[in-house]
């Protein structure tokens, strides 16, 4: 019997004409390529870019610059550190309240209750916005005219022609909500998914042994949930340091460049401004960061260690 | 928001009290009063739906009304958006990217999916690392050497350099999804099929593929979304009215000296109404799929 499968097997490979070692080769080349081409070789461009002098509009100065760029960052660019400080800002403070509402979020959406299947789905559904989809609503309701401040006004709250984004105060705080209103839901989703992977019969022995819920959730369900968590916020903090989508859009890094982040600033340099070295060493120092940060943070979550 | 995780009920048992049938079920579910649930939920969807409520009351609203409910309706912002500011040309274009970039992330992460998902070999766990680290990578920081590539490859200010970058940034995540819904399809039932003479590629698609369906739907979902939503690299590297996608529309309709609210509702209203399509088709999967592929790795 197993004879004569292999028999009829091995012509059948030959006829395949490869060698199953080549195989997995063959089968991850398109990939590969697309990413060699497309993520790898612009990140080493980049780090050469960064070295030179290049811009677009005036190329009788273009050439090599060692690490002028660079100096040029650190010293004389005073606008670098307050993009720095405000991108801090804001990974810090979205990350941390998505995650204190999408962890609660996936708490009471992991409850049986009448409505469920409803309810998961419109709190969800911001998380298929796009950037701009976003800031455009966020827009329409800051509007101070015909917006929701005006509304408010007519029965009593607040005033009229309250501008939230045209207000260096009060525009942080507009951009974060408009973000929080979107990012929840990724939160919410992912720790819903690990949330469902935890024992019942844990808890049910929790409550056997007299363990409130507020003890169970402390020593159960976020043990449970920590390797979720640090990965989600990883992800998250990168993906809110990068998202340029969004702030672009909704205040452009205004009032005054109070909201603009680094990858903003970037943006900024590398398109209107044409100077694509020093947009290419800006990004070499954001990478740097990141990195850096990731590390970090990694090392100190202890991801993916024993949980005592 | 948190009230369901401050306020609990004791569950400290009184010794030998009403009949233990009631009380241990009580105990063992422990599960929060009703308005513990309600009232956050409640508080949770009034401020995910208001926004989206703003948005379709400006659409339908007629022009200079102020109330808050869209009646009369009317469909002239609709009428504008489409003919006259070139969403009908932003539409095409965008389910073009949409949908190609989908296709092409599908096909290129099924196949190695696959082989990460089948086979030994000694570039796998580097090849894992890189697809890691890759999601890293700010898109937004490679728009000037991508910008320079596609200018070489003359594909400036045509569709596939957007589908091209797209398909690029979305293929890691996807890639790792898939593997990972393929080491949930037993080895044995693959091999059981090339006893009876199927050969590998045969064997996949008959017996491998059809348990994978809605896995694929999920993430050829993803790609879709992300897609259609993305904004700066259709922003940097199409230049012409005719290329355009959805949000760079959008974005100009922000962008003008005087914004006609109406127009913009409604151009927002058509970005939403596909991913709002696609959502409530793959909201189901979204946390299987999540907990299958992603958390474990």
């Amino acid at each position: 019997m197993a004879d004569a499968v292999r028999e009829r097997t091995r012509p059948r490979r030959r006829r395949a004409g490869r060698s199953p070692r080549s195989l997995p080769y063959l089968l991850l080349a398109p990939a590969g390529l697309l990413m060699l081409g497309f993520i790898a070789y612009p990140i080493i461009s980049v780090i050469y870019y960064s070295l030179q002098n290049y811009n677009v509009t005036k190329p009788w100065r273009n050439g090599f610059a060692g690490l002028d760029n660079f100096r040029e960052i650190f010293t004389d660019d005073p606008f670098f550190w307050d993009t720095l400080i405000f991108s801090a800002r804001w990974v810090l403070v979205e990350v941390s309240l998505q995650l204190v509402f999408g962890l609660a979020l996936a708490l009471i959406i992991n409850q049986t209750f009448v409505g469920r299947g409803v309810a998961r789905a419109l709190v969800f559904s911001p998380w298929a916005v796009s950037g701009v989809l976003t800031s455009t609503i966020w827009i329409l309701l800051y509007n101070p005219s015909t917006g929701l401040s005006r509304y408010l006004a007519d029965a009593g709250i607040g005033e009229y022609g309250t501008s939230v984004l045209a207000n260096p105060g009060t525009a942080f705080w507009g951009a974060v909500i408009a973000e929080l209103w979107r990012g929840v839901p990724f939160f919410a989703i992912l720790i819903l998914a690990d949330l469902q992977s935890v024992s019942k019969d844990l808890y049910e022995a929790a409550s056997v042994d007299g363990a409130s819920r507020i003890r169970q959730f402390f020593h159960i369900t976020l043990p449970h949930l920590r390797d979720a968590i640090v990965l989600s916020t990883l992800l998250r903090a990168v993906w809110e340091f990068n998202n340029v989508d969004l702030l672009y859009t909704l205040t452009n890094g205004g009032p005054a460049g109070s909201t603009t982040t680094l990858p903003l600033y970037v943006a900024q340099t590398g398109i209107h401004g044409n100077e694509f070295g020093y947009a290419a060493a800006l990004t070499t120092v954001a990478f740097v960061i990141l990195l850096f940060c990731s590390i970090v943070y990694l090392r100190l979550s202890k991801f993916g260690g024993d949980d005592k | 928001m948190t009230a369901a995780l401050t306020e609990s009920k004791e569950a400290s048992a009184p010794p030998a009290s009403p009949p233990v049938s009631r009380r241990r079920r009580r105990r063992s579910l422990d599960e929060p009063p009703r308005w513990q649930i309600y009232v956050p939920l409640g508080v949770y969807l009034l401020f995910t739906l208001i926004p989206f409520y703003w948005m379709v009351l400006f659409a339908l609203r007629e022009p200079g009304s102020d109330s808050l409910v869209p009646w009369p309706i009317t469909g002239e912002h609709f009428a504008k958006v489409w003919n006259e500011r070139g969403f009908d040309t932003y539409f095409i274009n965008s389910m073009y990217v949409g949908i190609a970039s989908m296709l092409m992330t599908l096909l290129v992460a099924l196949s190695g999916g696959y082989a990460l998902a089948r086979f030994k070999f000694r570039m796998r766990m580097p090849f894992m690392l890189a697809l890691l680290c890759s999601q890293f990578i700010p898109g937004a920081l490679m728009l000037v050497p991508l910008f320079e590539i596609f200018r070489e490859l003359q594909l400036l200010n045509s569709l596939w350099s957007v589908i091209l970058a797209e398909t690029v940034f979305q293929l890691p995540l996807s890639m790792i999804l898939i593997s990972g819904f393929i080491r949930n399809v037993p080895p044995s039932l693959e091999e059981a099929a090339w006893v009876d003479g199927c050969s590998r590629l045969r064997a996949f698609l008959a017996v491998v593929l059809p348990l994978l369906r809605p896995g694929l739907i999920a993430v050829g979902s993803f790609a879709f979304v992300h897609s259609w939503n993305h904004f700066l690299f259709a922003l940097m590297f199409l230049n012409s009215q005719d290329k355009q996608t959805i949000p760079v529309g959008l974005n100009s309709l922000l962008g003008s000296d005087s914004v006609d609210l109406g127009a913009l509702a409604a151009g927002g209203v058509v970005a939403a109404v596909p991913v709002v399509i696609v959502f409530a088709f793959i909201q189901r999967w979204l946390i299987t799929g999540f907990s299958a592929g992603a958390v474990k790795g």
